[in-house]
């Protein structure tokens, strides 16, 4: 096990993790971000993508260990104080969603997307996005949603800023942090 | 607000999802985001065989490692009753072969089942898979349909001869071989619909709970139909009293048919739950699902179409081979009976057709619905032959169309194949809607002279009709399905004004919250806002038969109105009596009920749900509280159709196709909010057009599936899906008092055919008549160097 520190949506958490742990097993089971998804085992799919300082990345193919002392922004973080991202508010008025379960992995790396080309085509759209996965909307959609996003925040100059720093809590998930109760539970798995 | 003053009605308007902001900010709840107190981790281990005997599982290794809290095989759960088959092939004999919980004996497909570890995380119960030792006697495999039946095929299971699950026909077979043989023009083709994988985003799973003190079961599913897997769990799998199991269906993340099924993996959550006291979570990754969880279509079909030579048609012969792979699963023979011969003349006046269909084991994946369900592969074959026809005519493929199409007048229509009576339809408008968009008469002219400069251009065009609203119980049972397909709802009407509707329907990505509540406010003239959809906990809502078959707003909406309807005549009942005036005098408008032409005596909805729910002054007879809870069973399915066009070109060097145009006129009847209908449409225009194109489950003759992840499995990114243009007419359904059909399918059953005639008219140049799916770059490039 390995102690690491990372800030995610701007909240600094301690996790103790295998050196085999994904980043995207540490944000789910670790640190309960349940909004980022696993849609395969290969790295095709994109719904776990999150942002690893600043730029997207598929947190299945990310190992735990590899974020220490960085900084990830996740769907839970995009929504600055209640007021929706300009993709958020896009995939909604386009429809850019049905059963939403690739929806986090695709606005995050859409977010992406628009801070490398704030104005992108629609083929650049649909290029961008080769790394993420829909098999409800046909994409027809989504690049809609894409482009309102785009036309959105050229329209107010620039993309609302991510967490990038810390709010000054910890959130400590290690065995020694959580206390008795986690070491109760380790002793009874090495006992059955 | 006075009675006079009209409330706008929402019903029509493309109004937002209220589903979305949930889950576009993460705050979604599928089912692999639920943790519950102490609860451990199933993996399981499968068949790396497509047919083999198990002759020994040593546990032992497995069972030690730490962390590890069980380890079970087949043998240890022989209380669990194999999986059900309850839509069987109707008035034939079905050999039924159906999945343990896990193999005891013998597997035959790979990925099956044969032992499971429980373990306090999920990669403790992955590792200790790999410290059981199984001894396996692998045995010969076959993967083929058509050559499973033959003399010497090995055989899968005892009951079932030649591998034949079924073997069944519909139509007249002596008319159809009279007009066959008495036509001026007869085209045949072998044409296969090759299998295909839903890939959901989400995978499956299931979690489990038991509560030894009171004997209750909880199972979470990632479901299409939880009230149809709490019965099938209780009555049919393990008998446990229906009473005592919940099942609850958490946000689902697609479906597309592979998640209305039973599969081993529920059985299998609550037997551990119980066996080990503890809750018990198992999520299948992309590569099990893709082993375990049901495939698509897979038809082999020799056809022939006889015309005269003026075009009109006279007979369709059909005899298809359906894979069904190592077992029947829930409602596959289902699929390639009712759903797809019984509608194999399209929206064609065909006088004489006859479809035989065997249904074949092989040792694959179990094959089931998926999105269309025997209708894309019905659509495909006559929209190809028709194309066909038109080649050996030297006709227009449009105007081949035009001529045969069922006329107006026609409805409601009795096919040559024994369907219901086709409800409504007007097909000329649509095509020639989608003619006009295109410039269909310039696109042949752009066409010919592109071909002068080695620019091979293509269109293709594909007309279409299918079976939505699935279906009236009696009808349906009728066709060999075991159960009703009725919908269910509960509409309550608060003190407060605030209405819950409660439905049987199982949304998980169409929409239904959204266009369920248009519906109830405009019918109830209560704000948008007040109405809330719930769904998809079988203890709080009334037995429904779930989502699929492009049945929620035909079926499932129709029984939310009927509730709603019931409310209305209970408000109008209140009021008369609250204003001592006589009920028959009473009408329900804008939210207000009021005297027949004293509409300053009323009472609002929001008032009379008040005094109902208080019940001091009612009148006599009547209930306290706004409450109602409708069944529906349609009289009649619903049949959209349209026409799609696409425009295609193929690089002749590479054989590389990119869609240029894709144009989509569809009907669906009403619309309750057309752009969650043309989001319906765009997904399964891609579905299908991906078949056309891209994806092929494809096994090798071990029975290995060598597409099984999805790096070799090709679902479409946004760069290979083409821009969408959508229109529609709107021809509404006489059968219900919505007037809707269903839009969810239609896409998939449209689409795939109009991408593959594009194909072919492209290679006409090169003599290439038929060219089976998908068409990749390698299988054009040798279409077009064949010759």
């Amino acid at each position: 096990m390995t102690t690491i520190s990372v800030t995610v949506n701007g909240k600094q958490h301690r996790a103790e993790v295998e050196p085999r742990t994904l980043l995207v097993h540490l944000l789910r089971e670790q640190l309960n971000l349940t909004g980022t998804h696993i849609g395969c085992d290969t790295s095709q799919c994109g719904a776990c993508v999150v942002h690893l300082n600043g730029e997207s990345v598929k947190a299945c193919t990310i190992l735990a260990v590899q974020v220490d002392g960085a900084q990830v922004t996740t769907i839970e973080g995009l929504a600055a104080n209640g007021t929706l991202h300009p993709l958020q508010e896009g995939f909604w008025e386009k429809h850019g969603l049905q059963c939403g379960f690739c929806t986090p992995g695709m606005i995050m790396a859409a977010a992406d997307l628009l801070q490398r080309n704030p104005n992108p085509s629609d083929d650049e759209i649909r290029h961008g996005l080769e790394g993420n996965l829909c098999r409800c909307t046909g994409y027809e959609n989504i690049v809609r949603a894409v482009r309102y996003a785009a036309e959105k925040t050229n329209a107010s100059a620039k993309l609302p800023e991510e967490h990038t720093g810390t709010d000054g809590t910890v959130v400590d998930y290690t065995a020694e942090a959580q206390g008795e109760a986690a070491s109760e539970a380790a002793s009874a798995t090495a006992a059955s | 607000m006075t009675v006079t003053e009209t409330r706008e009605r929402i019903v029509g308007r493309s109004i937002k999802r209220r589903e979305d902001p949930k889950l576009m900010t993460g705050q979604g709840s599928y089912l692999d985001d639920i943790k519950l107190q102490g609860m451990l981790h199933i993996a399981i281990l499968r068949s790396p065989y497509a047919h083999a005997k198990i002759v020994s599982i040593d546990t032992s290794k497995a069972a030690a490692h730490p962390g590890v809290v069980g380890v079970f095989v087949g043998k240890d759960m022989l209380d669990i009753n194999p999986l059900p088959c309850a839509w069987q092939a109707a008035g034939v004999t079905n050999n039924i072969n159906t999945p343990r919980t896990l193999a005891v004996d013998e597997v035959h497909f790979a990925g099956e089942g044969v032992a499971v570890v429980v373990a306090e995380d999920r990669f403790i119960a992955r590792d200790a898979l790999d410290l059981i030792d199984v001894q396996w006697e692998a045995l010969p495999a076959t993967v083929d349909a058509e050559l499973s039946t033959k003399d010497g095929a090995v055989q899968l299971h005892e009951n079932a001869p030649n591998n034949i699950a079924f073997d069944w026909s519909c139509g007249d077979q002596e008319k159809t071989d009279a007009a066959i043989a008495g036509a001026e023009v007869v085209v045949k083709e072998r044409i296969v619909n090759q299998r295909l994988i839903p890939t959901p985003m989400e995978t499956r799973g299931a979690i489990g709970l038991y509560n030894s003190a009171t004997d209750d079961y909880t199972l979470w599913i990632s479901s299409q139909a939880p009230h149809v897997h709490r019965l099938l769990l209780c009555a049919f799998v393990m008998g446990i009293p229906e009473h005592k199991l919940r099942v609850i269906t958490p946000n689902v993340g697609g479906g597309f048919g592979a998640k209305i099924f039973m599969y081993a993996d529920y059985p299998l959550a609550l037997w551990l739950a119980k066996r080990l006291g503890r809750p018990v979570k198992y999520i299948e990754d992309r590569s099990e699902n893709y082993k375990q969880t049901t495939h698509g279509r897979d038809h082999v079909t020799d056809v022939e179409l006889g015309a005269t030579k003026d075009g009109k048609i006279l007979g369709l012969r059909v005899n298809t081979y359906a894979n069904m792979g190592g077992y029947l699963s829930t409602i596959a023979p289902g699929i390639p009976t009712t759903l797809y011969a019984r509608i194999i003349t399209g929206v064609y006046d065909i006088p004489a057709a006859h479809c035989h269909v065997t249904g074949v084991y092989t040792n694959t994946a179990m094959v089931d619905a998926y999105r269309g369900a025997g209708r894309p592969e019905a659509s495909y074959l006559i929209e190809r032959m028709v194309d066909r026809l038109a080649v050996e005519l030297g006709m227009d493929p449009a105007e081949l169309r035009r001529k045969n199409f069922i006329q107006p007048e026609q409805f409601p229509y009795h096919n040559a194949v024994g369907l219901l009576p086709y409800d409504s339809g007007n097909y000329e408008p649509a095509l020639d809607k989608a003619l006009e968009m295109v410039g269909y008469s310039d696109f042949r002219t752009e066409q010919a002279e592109a071909r002068k400069h080695g620019k091979y251009l293509g269109l293709g065009i594909s007309s279409y009709v299918e079976i939505c609203g699935v279906a009236p119980t009696a009808w349906v049972m009728s066709e060999g399905w075991g159960a009703g397909l009725w919908e269910s709802s509960s509409v309550r009407v608060h003190l407060t004004g605030k209405v819950v509707v409660t439905t049987g329907s199982l949304p998980h990505g169409q929409g239904i919250e959204t266009a369920f509540a248009q519906i109830a406010a405009d019918e109830l003239g209560v704000a948008y806002e007040d109405v809330e959809i719930q769904w998809g906990d079988t203890q709080s809502t009334p037995f429904g038969y779930g989502t699929y078959g492009s049945r929620s707003l035909a079926v499932g909406g129709v029984a939310m109105k009927k509730s709603l309807d019931k409310i209305k005549e209970k408000v109008k009942r209140i009021a008369a009596h609250l204003l001592e005036a006589n009920v028959a005098d009473m009408v329900f408008e804008n939210g207000k009920a009021y005297v027949k032409g004293s509409p300053e005596k009323s009472k609002s909805i929001g008032e009379i749900a008040a005094a109902a729910a208080v019940g001091a002054s009612l009148p006599p007879g009547d209930e306290p509280f706004l409450d109602e809870t409708s069944y529906y069973d349609p009289p009649n399915c619903v049949f959209p159709f349209g026409t799609h066009i696409s425009i295609v070109e193929v690089d002749a060097d590479t054989g590389h196709v990119a869609v240029k145009r894709y144009i989509a006129v569809d009907d669906c009847g009403v619309m309750i909010n057309p752009m969650i209908v043309e989001g319906q449409i765009h997904g399964g225009i891609v579905q299908g057009l991906a078949q056309a194109l891209y994806e092929s489950a494809v096994y090798d003759e071990d029975g290995q599936l060598l597409s099984g992840t999805l790096m070799d499995y090709a679902v479409p990114t946004a760069a290979m899906a083409p821009h969408i243009e959508v229109a529609h007419t709107v021809t509404p359904s006489p059968v219900n008092a919505l007037g809707v059909k269903g839009a969810g399918e239609a896409g998939t059953i449209a689409s795939a055919q109009c991408v593959m005639n594009a194909v072919i008219d492209a290679l006409s140049p090169f003599g290439v008549k038929h060219l089976q799916m998908p068409a990749t770059a390698e299988r054009v490039w040798n279409a077009i160097h064949a010759k």
